[in-house]
């Protein structure tokens, strides 16, 4: 996984709330075995609308997607993630993410950076104003910063530890292997086996 | 001071926890399919890494497969070497697969249960959302992405911050006529889809405890769609019982053992939740979605909402677009609603229960001119039950499509999808835009309103077939 510190990019305002996974990318796109190639699908029932805020020529480009309230909601399928970055995006930014998407995007290396809605409305409105608005978000200093605005966001210290890093979470977990070996000494026989 | 069910079973799980990191979480079982899972054993192969405990791992084919003609191979290639791969990967790994066509084929949170390996006080997880689905059984059971997918193939565990907890109580007993699945869709209703983000839910109360399994596994199932990361329920004598005798439950001295621990998995009367919702099960009718999430519901008697009648402004946004999608006008009736084609099926209501439940509504009626229903059963075993109970018959002389066991109509990713328009009532858990089919539209209701809605032709419940 890459290093995460601070990026600084242009950002697409996408002003609708509730984006589930499936509106992110449908089902008909995750049948690929390979672990790229997603773009294509990403938000590809709006796509097709030329009025859609992606399809704008003013937001080629971008790396920072501002999104309304409940952001990654619905199925576990980290190809929304993977879709995401494949098109181009560093930093998600929302004032509530679904759990699942949230874990998978820290996985992946995506950002994903709650914010309170006014911020979110605050960012819509600089880009739209002036799409060549640029947007930085520093991991390091925990703040988005969008010309006076400078808004502090929450992220726990290990994802961030992890992600400032690039570490690899396996890697990290199979250093514990003996503590997973005398864990496992220890459970019941009664628990089912599949073999 | 005393603990709650799921912190019980967390505690039972930690491999290691230090102050600052996730707790690192042990998993009991691991339940794969063809869509999440490619990329992680290709990541296995990568780093030279393999399955740490095959024999808590297992695999089926639900999401991609065709509920007709499967005994032939899959006519998309696309979707058939999603597959092929899964059953390479699996023969590499040494992973004990249910393909197409097996006995114990079907929905994996469907096979789990029915195999007798989902129990009470597991850690369960999948690369599936409707994992919670487990969580009837007592079990902390939640979905994964596909990095996680890898990370319980290499090394069997997780690396969780551990959840607050909720409490949802409901009170009183359900009317009649009104199952687990308006329960669950008045609930998040009254959540959003946010409502239940961070937490592990315990669903608890009266109205609960009078569930069978399979409405159990309905409610959890249905936990992820008002974001919770799971949804349990304390085991209790309903719960040993549909454990006891499965091909995969403890025997002898080991169901003893068993049963005896699982009864220390009950929320002690000093615990506290971090949060608790309250509930009447008397205020719970049939309940339907007019819109394109699952918090967009109401009672099927009522009108379609207008968006200038809700105060939040997002709420409103959402919903004149939900309308705008769903093709419907604003304060018509619900019970005018016409609907091209009915699915019964799905991990949400797709057990034998859920068959059952729905053939007896549809007995002696047929199927309405110009609607469709599709009955689709979770698995190879719950079709086979069916048959076996003459339920087939039922469906088939009403005019019905009999299908084979897969996700089928819940998810678009397979040939039984909507077109664009078309307008579906669906047992299943999502609403999404274009969830079934692009341009699909998609009303999410219990068994007994799809079955009746099946023989009108328009939203309705089994009382207006009378």
């Amino acid at each position: 996984m890459e290093k995460f510190t601070s990026h600084t990019g242009t950002a697409l305002p996408l002003r609708r709330s509730n984006v589930d996974t499936d509106q992110i990318i449908p089902a008909v796109y995750l049948k690929r075995v390979t672990r790229t190639g997603f773009e294509d699908g990403l938000f590809a029932a709006w796509r097709n609308d030329p009025e859609f805020v992606a399809n704008k020529p003013e937001y080629a480009g971008v790396s920072i997607l501002v999104a309304g309230p409940d952001f990654g909601t619905g199925s576990s399928r980290e190809h929304a993630v993977w879709a995401l970055m494949d098109y181009g995006f560093k930093v998600v930014l929302s004032s509530r993410f679904a759990d699942i998407f949230r874990g998978n995007s820290g996985k992946a290396g995506l950002l994903s950076v709650p914010v309170e809605q006014d911020v979110i409305e605050q960012l819509w409105d600089a880009v739209e104003a002036d799409p060549t608005t640029q947007v930085t978000v520093d991991l390091e200093a925990r703040t988005v910063t969008c010309g006076d605005l400078v808004a502090p966001f929450q992220i726990d210290d290990y994802t961030r530890y992890r992600l400032l890093n690039g570490l690899d979470d396996i890697g990290i977990t199979l250093g514990h292997e003996d503590d997973i070996a005398a864990f496992e000494a220890t459970r019941p026989g009664f628990k089912p086996v599949t073999l | 001071m005393g603990r709650t069910l799921s912190e019980k079973v967390w505690d039972e799980h930690v491999v290691r926890s230090t102050p600052g990191e996730p707790d690192l979480l042990y998993i009991d079982l691991h339940l794969i399919h063809e869509v999440t899972s490619p990329q992680a054993f290709d990541g296995l192969r990568l780093a030279g890494r393999r399955v740490r405990r095959p024999d808590l791992t297992l695999a089926t084919e639900d999401h991609n497969v065709p509920t007709i003609d499967w005994d032939k191979p899959i006519a998309d290639p696309v979707s058939r070497t999603q597959v092929e791969t899964l059953r390479k990967n699996a023969a590499e790994f040494g992973v004990r697969l249910h393909p197409l066509g097996d006995l114990d084929q079907g929905i994996v949170h469907v096979v789990g249960p029915q195999l007798g390996l989902t129990q009470p006080g597991m850690t369960i997880v999948c690369g599936d959302s409707h994992t919670s689905t487990h969580g009837a059984f007592g079990a902390i059971a939640f979905g994964i992405g596909t990095s996680e997918v890898e990370h319980v193939l290499a090394t069997q565990t997780l690396m969780q911050a551990k959840p607050k907890t909720m409490a949802v109580t409901v009170n009183g007993t359900l009317s009649e006529g009104v199952t687990a699945k308006d329960l669950i869709l008045y609930l998040i209703t009254q959540t959003g889809t946010g409502g239940g983000q961070g937490y592990i839910v315990e669903y608890r109360g009266e109205a609960i405890e009078a569930l069978s399994m399979e409405s159990r596994m309905t409610v959890c199932n249905m936990s992820i769609e008002w974001g919770a990361k799971a949804g349990l329920i304390a085991p209790d004598q309903t719960t040993f019982d549909y454990i006891e005798g499965k091909p995969e439950a403890p025997k002898g001295a080991e169901w003893d053992a068993a049963v005896a621990h699982w009864k220390t998995l009950v929320t002690d009367a000093d615990a506290t939740f971090d949060k608790e919702i309250v509930i009447d099960a008397a205020d719970v009718t049939p309940f339907v979605t007019w819109g394109t999430n699952p918090g967009q519901g109401a009672p099927l008697g009522a009108n379609v909402p207008t968006p200038s009648d809700f105060e939040d402004e997002q709420d409103r946004i959402a919903a004149e677009k939900a309308l705008e999608y769903m093709g419907l006008e604003a304060g018509q009736p619900l019970r005018s609603v016409k609907v091209d084609t009915v699915f019964v099926g799905s991990c949400t209501n797709g057990r034998i229960e859920d068959l059952r439940l729905a053939a007896e509504i549809i007995k002696g009626h047929k199927v309405a001119e110009g609607t469709r229903l599709l009955v689709v059963p979770g698995s190879v075993r719950v079709r086979l039950q069916a048959m076996e109970e003459g339920l087939d018959k039922v469906f088939i002389e009403a005019g019905a499509e009999w299908r084979g066991a897969g996700c089928s109509m819940c998810l678009g990713m397979n040939p039984d999808t909507l077109d664009p328009q078309e307008r579906s009532a669906s047992t299943s858990n999502r609403n999404f835009e274009g969830r079934q089919g692009k341009g699909g539209r998609t009303h999410l209701v219990s068994v007994p309103v799809a079955a009746a809605t099946a023989v009108k032709g328009t939203l309705a419940s089994p009382a207006d077939l009378v």
